[in-house]
């Protein structure tokens, strides 16, 4: 029973991670990255090829990773969404998707389809608590999740880039008089979920498998952002890990099968009953 | 240049504009008709773009004339494919009947997903239809009386009336005949208060509301026939593949489906048959170029030097040949036409069409899209 408290509670930190980067994006653009979850497979690849095919050591490898993909997250924002800035959300929704496919595919040109598994300092330890197994694997990602909403809670309440941000997000024009670089700032927020991303992908390499459709993880963490209400970093996060309870009861306690599709029945309920989410704002729109 | 002389409102609502382009139909019409004479060996694949025409027809009433975006429409045609075998196969209803019943119980699910999507917009309205797709996925797997599982099911070529259509050709024209009559049907409502009431919601829904429009009532009726149309696409379509398994109906395939609707232009019935033909053509044009661009590419670097081309051909080889390079490439084009021709294969043909009919007064400022700069409506 606590076992499955905790793994859920670890399987959940990184719903919460991946719903924190769609959260991060449309908190500041108002878009919907639907190519985030494969955002996170690329982290995760580029991270096995850091520690595998150059033989960095992991921290290096950990740290290299996130600058690349974030670097990578900057330069698509600039190159390629940029250009829909100003269009009807739709466009913005079947642009990522379709980003997402570019990279799955590139992901299988450059290491393959096969399967890989990324080895940690954290790999095959564990620690026994109180009659409970914890391996060291999930102490990482929940740790790694603490730490990191932490950081992004006080970069956003209390830096001066931080709150031009928050200004951005609300109304383009008015920041944009106001003297913020709003295109800057756009990248900047796409670096750092494309960062954040690759953290998450890093952290659950260990557990799950690398594959090429790791990013698939990333409509469960849909579930995950509107539960929480999109646009609430922690409710991202209480999202994420509830989605991950939820999964891993459903799984030990209902028939066989509830299991996959319990976090979208969770969606959907959630989307008819209260849209808004658990922590969520929306106002109706004014004429 | 070609003027139009209206002289009353009726004009603007009939189904052919004029009668020049009621004669250019049924030219199509009549090309169509022999066209089985002449390209015998792609049959299937153009029956398959007639099928993908009726599914785009759908997803272009929901998503291009009432602005609800669907990322799951390829369940919609799980639910009718498997609905028709199960009454045909299982319990021995007539073919007719089959799909009428298969169109009935997909607009029964179109009601089930449009009653909750009423409260939604925008993308939570694809978050949810996407989470709709992957549960119908899990229950077709799951539900192994009527699916067979991941086993899958073989489909019976169909039988209408007791003759057999089991022949290219006749599925061919069956094939035509539906899609034909769902345009009929579609381009019929579009013209009735139905479609303009979907063009209002679409346009502005608070407008619509302040005109009378009963936004409840049209947004699920959108779902509902939209969602029967997929009915019948997903009958044919069973017949089409012949096998039927669970994961046919994935992700990938609502993903298409609204890739086929934006290649060819939102809002326009011709734009989700130019997407159709799109979508369902590219993967045979890719597999021909996969026998015949190595070689290509081996012969020009050959004019190099003989060793460089035989490398080269090698190399291209290896890369065309790829598992993972077709979606990328469907992922590319989508990513082309949203950045470069948002109107899609529609809209450029429009704009070729005005550039020859006001020559040499074309402006390419007719088409310019306006900007809307984000204000954001999630605070007060």
């Amino acid at each position: 029973m606590l076992q499955l408290l905790l793994n859920g509670l670890a399987v959940g930190c990184i719903y919460g991670l991946v719903a924190l980067g769609f959260v991060l994006i449309y908190k500041a653009t108002e878009l919907v990255n639907f190519a985030q979850g494969d955002l996170m497979m690329l982290g995760a690849f580029t991270c096995y090829m850091f520690v595998v095919w150059y033989g960095a050591g992991y921290w290096l490898a950990v740290v290299l990773a996130v600058v690349t993909v974030a670097l990578f997250g900057a330069a698509l924002d600039s190159a390629v969404l940029r250009r829909v800035l100003g269009q009807p959300q739709f466009a913005v929704v079947m642009l990522t998707i379709g980003l997402g496919a570019i990279f799955r595919s590139f992901a299988s040109i450059v290491w393959g389809s096969e399967i890989y598994t990324l080895p940690t300092p954290f790999s095959a330890r564990a620690t026994r608590i109180a009659g409970v197994t914890i391996s060291h694997e999930y102490i990482s990602i929940i740790a790694g999740t603490v730490i990191l909403c932490a950081a992004l809670y006080a970069f956003f309440t209390f830096t001066r880039v931080g709150v031009a941000m928050q200004a951005a997000s609300q109304n383009q024009l008015a920041a944009y008089y106001m003297g913020i670089p709003v295109k800057r700032m756009f990248s900047l927020i796409w670096a750092i979920s494309a960062g954040v991303a690759a953290i998450a992908g890093i952290l659950l390499a260990p557990v799950s498998l690398i594959d090429i459709n790791l990013g698939f993880l990333g409509l469960k963490a849909f579930a995950a952002a509107v539960l929480g209400g999109f646009g609430s970093i922690p409710g991202a996060l209480a999202g994420g890990v509830t989605i991950g309870l939820i999964e891993l009861f459903s799984g030990a306690y209902l028939p066989q099968g509830v299991k996959d599709v319990a976090a979208y029945v969770v969606l959907l309920v959630v989307l008819a009953i209260r849209p808004q989410g658990m922590f969520g704002t929306i106002a109706r729109k004014k004429v | 240049m070609r003027f139009l002389l209206k002289t009353s409102y009726e004009q603007d609502l009939r189904l052919f504009r004029d009668a020049v382009q009621r004669n250019w139909y049924i030219a199509l019409g009549l090309a169509l008709l022999v066209l089985p004479a002449l390209v015998p060996t792609y049959l299937v694949d153009i029956s398959l773009v007639f099928i993908y025409g009726l599914c785009g027809v759908s997803l272009m009433v929901l998503a291009g004339y009432t602005g609800l975006v669907s990322l799951g429409h390829a369940a919609f045609l799980g639910i009718g494919a498997y609905a028709h075998v199960y009454f045909v196969q299982d319990l021995g209803l007539p073919w007719v009947i089959s799909v009428a019943l298969a169109a009935a119980v997909t607009a029964g699910a179109g009601v089930l997903v449009g009653l909750p999507a009423l409260r939604m917009t925008g993308v939570y309205l694809s978050i949810a239809t996407l989470a709709f797709a992957l549960i119908i996925q899990e229950v077709l797997t799951r539900w192994e009386r009527v699916t067979h599982g991941l086993k899958g099911r073989a489909v019976d070529k169909p039988v209408i009336f007791g003759v057999s259509l089991a022949h290219d050709a006749a599925f061919y024209f069956l094939c035509l005949a539906a899609l034909i009559g769902g345009l009929w049907l579609t381009a019929n409502l579009l013209r009735a208060p139905t479609g303009r009431a979907w063009v209002a919601i679409r346009d502005s829904e608070i407008a619509a509301q302040s005109m009378g429009v009963n936004r409840a009532r049209y947004k699920t009726l959108a779902f509902a026939y939209s969602a029967a149309l997929m009915g019948v696409a997903g009958a044919l379509f069973a017949h089409k593949v012949g096998f039927l398994a669970p994961d046919i109906f994935s992700v990938l395939l609502s993903i298409q489906f609204l890739l086929m609707v934006v290649v060819g232009g939102l809002g326009s019935l011709h734009g989700a048959l130019f997407g159709a033909a799109f979508v369902a053509l590219l993967p045979v044009l890719i597999s021909e170029a996969r026998d015949r661009v190595p070689a290509w590419a081996g012969q020009v670097v050959a004019l190099a030097g003989k060793d460089a081309g035989a490398a080269a051909f090698l190399g291209v080889d290896r890369f065309v040949k790829q598992p993972g390079l077709e979606p990328g490439l469907f992922g590319l084009i989508l990513v082309l036409f949203i950045l470069f021709e948002p109107l899609g294969v529609y809209g450029r043909w429009r704009k070729v069409q005005l550039y020859f009919s006001t020559f040499p007064l074309y402006k390419r400022a007719t088409f310019r899209r306006q900007k809307t700069y984000m204000r954001s409506e999630r605070l007060r």
